[in-house]
């Protein structure tokens, strides 16, 4: 065992401090530690995307940074898009458009799908494609998933 | 899989980084991006006692235009920061269309140039385009600084002219000749993934005439290569005859992506197409 290292965050809005191993990966931080589930562990080699959460209001790999790599961060998980009584617009597009089945990848999805809005203009349904090719939906989705990003994208430039 | 356990040391400077692997006898690692490193960890195929964070030191990231037309650009330096520079755009096109195809945007948001460069995969964009840009790498270790050119940088696979206890300061692009036209292709089973074959070219011309060109190859050899036959053959014969050499020049493997003569073909394609998209675009 390796020395316990403190570590203060802030997760949705909420400060949290606590002291852990260095081997300990964000992603369980959140989920074992923090009880927050809704961050989902798939791969946990960053191929799959489903652990993606926003860090400083990056999209990144919770699976591939250590939560004492996120001293001082503001970490947004899912949990901070919406609750079922009242969805974001981006995860009521996501219900619209019938962009989830099993669900296991949806988090992930939503979280990268956060970041692709700020960050680039979506002009063609090519550029969605792109932007969603790391995240793997293992019921095969896509097609609904791109329709729910072009809509929000279209809500975002006021079409 | 999870990572064994390790002591953590965040570096706020690099003679704290510095101080921190000489401690650990050769054996203490570096972690910046860790978009390559962490996966290796999770599967225990990289086990260090001690691993010294450096994203805290600020003066490792940025990017500096230079004297010469080129540009400085620190280790920390995030790939989704060079993907959105207006000076890796205006300085070096080739780069900033390279960036395109690096990995997925949260990767981009955390993997770093010195990161990438350390890491040497032959299939990845960067070590191609430090090779193709004639790049300099700027490192300081216990013993001092110095400047590795990228050609001898890569020795194999995942396998640098690094010393252990050598950290990457910088990397310098000098100024592409003024008029010199480019091309990049990248052939991948999906956008994001490690090119299956790569090719990237700059060209030089005086009237119909090429007078220098670099051919840079990724995913085809156990390093990124500079195809010099293929750059002298273009220069004494023409796109065809240059395309072939690259052909030969190369030594790919086989794995479940393309088996070896499937990446030497690709080769020989994307090579014709980088060339003949260099020489379109090059000032006569």
């Amino acid at each position: 065992m390796s020395a316990k290292i403190s570590v203060a965050v802030t997760v949705n809005g909420t400060p949290h401090t606590a002291d852990v191993e260095p081997r300990l990966l964000l992603a369980d931080f959140l989920r074992e530690n923090l009880d927050l589930t809704g961050t989902h562990v798939g791969c946990e080699h960053g191929i799959c995307g489903a652990c993606t959460i926003l860090m400083n209001g990056d999209s990144v790999r919770s699976c591939l940074t250590f939560a004492v790599q996120a001293d001082g961060a503001e970490i947004e998980t899912v949990e901070s898009l919406g609750d079922i009584d009242n969805l974001s617009q981006l995860q009521e597009a996501f219900r619209e458009h019938h962009a989830l089945q099993c669900g296991f990848c949806t988090p992930g999805m939503l979280m990268t799908v956060t970041d692709m809005l700020r960050k680039y203009p979506l002009a063609t349904d090519d550029d969605i494609r792109d932007g969603l090719s790391g995240n793997l939906c293992r019921c095969t989705g896509y097609q609904n998933i791109v329709r729910a990003v072009r809509s929000a994208a279209n809500k975002r430039d006021g079409k | 899989m999870k990572p064994a356990p390790f002591e953590y040391v965040r570096a706020t400077s690099v003679n704290e980084a510095l101080a921190a692997l000489a401690a650990g006898n050769g054996e203490a690692k570096l972690l910046a991006g860790g978009q390559s490193l962490v996966p290796m960890m999770n599967f225990r195929l990289v086990d260090a006692p001690v691993f010294v964070d450096i994203n805290g030191i600020a003066e490792l990231a940025g990017i500096e235009a230079t004297a010469n037309g080129g540009l400085r650009i620190g280790a920390l330096t995030r790939h989704y920061t060079l993907e959105t520079s207006d000076a890796v755009r205006t300085r070096f096109p080739v780069l900033h269309e390279a960036m395109k195809h690096v990995a997925h945007l949260a990767i981009r948001n955390r993997g770093t140039i010195g990161g990438s460069l350390s890491h040497a995969d032959p299939a990845a964009e960067l070590p191609a385009m430090a090779v193709l840009l004639n790049a300099m790498i700027v490192t300081v270790s216990s013993s001092g600084g110095r400047e590795i050119a990228a050609e001898d940088f890569f020795l194999a696979p995942l396998t640098t002219a690094l010393e252990p206890d050598e950290i990457v300061l910088a990397i310098d692009f000098p100024g592409l000749p003024p008029g010199a036209g480019w091309g990049f292709e990248e052939f991948a089973q999906r956008r994001g993934d490690f090119a299956v074959a790569g090719a990237a070219a700059v060209v030089v011309m005086d009237g119909d005439r090429v007078t220098e060109a670099r051919i840079s190859l990724m995913g085809v050899h156990d390093t990124p290569l500079r195809a010099s036959a293929g750059e002298q053959a273009l220069i004494a014969g023409g796109i065809d005859a240059a395309a072939a050499a690259a052909r030969r020049e190369v030594e790919p493997m086989n794995d479940l992506h393309g088996s070896a003569d499937y990446r030497r073909h690709l080769v020989e394609a994307l090579t014709r197409r980088v060339l003949r998209a260099a020489i379109e675009m090059a000032a006569r």
